[in-house]
């Protein structure tokens, strides 16, 4: 077990270096001066000798293989450089807007999972009963739907017409609400489906049969057994949609303005803000990577049929 | 091949309606100047916000544009930028693919990392990040979108190169001295076509989504272009009082996105190609 995480953990390395490299490429081949984007976005008139002045701080002068040398040691010391907008480290700044949007990220799987496991598991049992159709009619309008639209749909319903929820913001409890509900249902849509399609498989198992003929009570069966094995998909799920997430709260924190990481990304954009860019995709490779990471490992835990051999080749 | 597809549409509704949806978006989108009753960019103050009437079926918006001929012409800028992404992405996929698969050794290695790395980063982050470094705009966009789905298409011809290098049909009827062109029209294509129309179909799905998404952030399609996503973003300052602004924009995008996911999933289970979540 331990080889295996060893193993897993050492097969992230490449992965992430290549990651870095393509942004530092794109850096490179993108028509944009670092040096002029950070006088640009100071308000600073760009004169050459200024520019000559940045180009060496930020060691753009160096060969490229040194530059990228640098660039992968200081991301290993979580040192992105200073954002070109506040001239603040970029990563004081990303550790001060993570709790909002880890805030909305867990509010957000937490209902999703509470929503999609009984909708999942019950689809499945009475399959093509009405509440099957219902949660199959729900997981494909949300894997369809523009979440910013949902939003605003949500906004309109329960801010204008209703005036129960506040339109848009982070405070009380009640600000959660809307954002939570728009982020969750693609979420919902994804986790109903893969739930429902593995205890169908299940069932078609000779265990359950089995247990049957033993003369165990239906739901017995189906909750002690069918359902412990049938959630591990959900739970690799749950790591795999991690990207889901993120862009996700990219765009429900726009609609809402939600002050977390998304929406610093995005005014990073506008404002090519380069280090904060290269921060953001940085660190959603590697939450992409540790979130698939922890979800075999859950995985395998959950259900000790799958082999350690098999896994640790593919 | 055609009474193929007729039995295809024969025992599977789904399909059926899908297609007649798209294929109405298809022509909508490539007949919009001819068939839109106004100019979808003309400002008219005089007439803002007016409710539906004979000559404006759909009303007009803050600036007095017709909203019906402005949903039309929508059509065909999402569906026209997808399929081109479809086309370039699959394209470059190919050619990365074959050469992979065909070649192997060290440079289907380091191919294939890189796509691997591609994966590993969100899409939409990524696309969001090469249009923060490249800049906001259409183009920028479009180029971003293709630079992340090739890799999709690459591991799929690159593993179909693969397993078709192996099989011994191909070599049998080779063999038995049927020229190349039948091979690749009676023995390959069958092989590789379905994959590629699921993931395509798929792919206009996503991407739709995804453009619409950019549009709404204000870093794809800007403003008077009549994008559906960003429809929605300039009809949401009037949610209050003419919330139909951003209602029907999004309707058409979830109508189109829902009917690609639809039909490519009916084409998935027909076709019993596994699909990518």
């Amino acid at each position: 077990m331990i080889i295996y995480i060893g193993k897993r953990l050492l097969a992230i390395v490449p992965i992430i270096l290549f990651t870095i490299l393509i942004t530092f490429i794109l850096i490179h081949v993108s028509p944009v001066d670092p040096a002029e984007a950070y006088l640009t976005a100071a308000h600073i008139h760009p004169t050459e000798e200024l520019l000559a002045q940045k180009r060496h701080e930020f060691g753009l002068d160096q060969p490229l293989l040194v530059q990228y040398g640098r660039t992968v040691v200081k991301m290993a010391q979580l040192d992105f450089g200073v954002s070109y907008v506040t001239n603040e480290p970029v990563w004081d700044e990303v550790v001060s807007k993570m709790p909002a949007t880890a805030q909305l990220a867990v509010s957000s799987i937490f209902f999703a999972i509470i929503v999609s496991i009984p909708l999942g598991f019950l689809s499945a049992v009475y399959k093509n009963s009405v509440i099957d159709y219902v949660s199959r009619g729900l997981s494909y309008i949300g894997a369809s739907i523009p979440q910013f639209w949902l939003g605003y749909l949500l906004v309109f319903f329960f801010s204008v017409k209703l005036d129960l929820l506040p339109v848009e913001g982070r405070g009380s409890w009640l600000h959660l609400v809307l954002p939570t509900l728009t982020l969750s249902l693609a979420l919902i849509a994804i986790y109903t489906r893969l739930l429902r399609a593995s205890v169908l498989e299940q069932l078609q198992e000779p265990y359950v049969m089995y247990a049957r003929t033993r003369g165990i009570k239906g739901r017995i069966i189906m909750v002690k057994h069918v359902l412990k094995i049938a959630i591990a998909p959900v739970i690799t799920g749950l790591g795999m949609n991690v990207g889901k997430l993120l862009t996700g709260a990219i765009i429900v924190e726009q609609v809402f303005s939600w002050p977390g990481f998304g929406r610093y990304f995005v005014d990073a954009i506008f404002n090519r803000d380069i280090p904060v860019i290269q921060c953001y995709v940085f660190l959603a490779a590697c939450l992409f990577i540790i979130c698939n990471l922890i979800a075999d490992l859950v995985q395998l835990y959950m259900d000790p049929r799958i082999s350690l051999k098999g896994r640790s080749e593919s | 091949m055609i009474a193929k597809l007729r039995a295809i549409l024969r025992d599977r509704k789904a399909i059926a309606v899908c297609s007649v949806i798209l294929l109405l978006f298809a022509m909508v989108a490539l007949f919009a100047p001819w068939i839109s009753p106004h100019d979808p960019v003309k400002v008219n103050l005089a007439i803002k916000l007016q409710p539906p009437s004979g000559d404006y079926w759909l009303g007009t918006d803050h600036l007095g544009r017709d909203n019906f001929s402005r949903l039309l012409h929508g059509a065909r800028i999402s569906l026209g930028l997808a399929f081109l992404i479809f086309i370039a992405s699959l394209g470059i996929g190919l050619v990365v693919g074959v050469i992979s698969g065909y070649r192997g050794g060290w440079l289907d290695a380091w191919l294939m990392r890189f796509c691997e790395a591609v994966m590993t980063v969100p899409n939409l982050v990524l696309v969001l990040g090469m249009v923060g470094i490249f800049g906001p705009g259409l183009g920028q966009v479009v180029l971003a979108l293709m630079l992340v789905q090739w890799v999709y298409y690459a591991r799929m011809f690159r593993g179909m190169v693969i397993s078709l290098k192996e099989r011994q049909f191909i070599a049998a009827a080779r063999i038995s001295g049927s020229s190349e062109w039948k091979v690749i029209r009676r023995h390959v294509l069958p092989n590789v076509l379905p994959p590629i129309l699921v993931m395509g179909t798929l792919e206009m799905g996503w991407a739709i989504m995804d453009i619409s998404a950019l549009s709404f952030l204000g870093l794809g399609i800007q403003p008077p272009t009549p994008e559906w996503g960003a429809m929605i973003h300039e009809g949401k300052a009037f949610i209050r009082s003419h919330p139909e602004l951003m209602l029907y924009p999004g309707l058409m995008i979830l109508l189109v996105v829902i009917s690609f996911n639809l039909l490519g999933e009916a084409l998935s289970e027909r076709f019993g190609v596994k699909r990518r979540m």
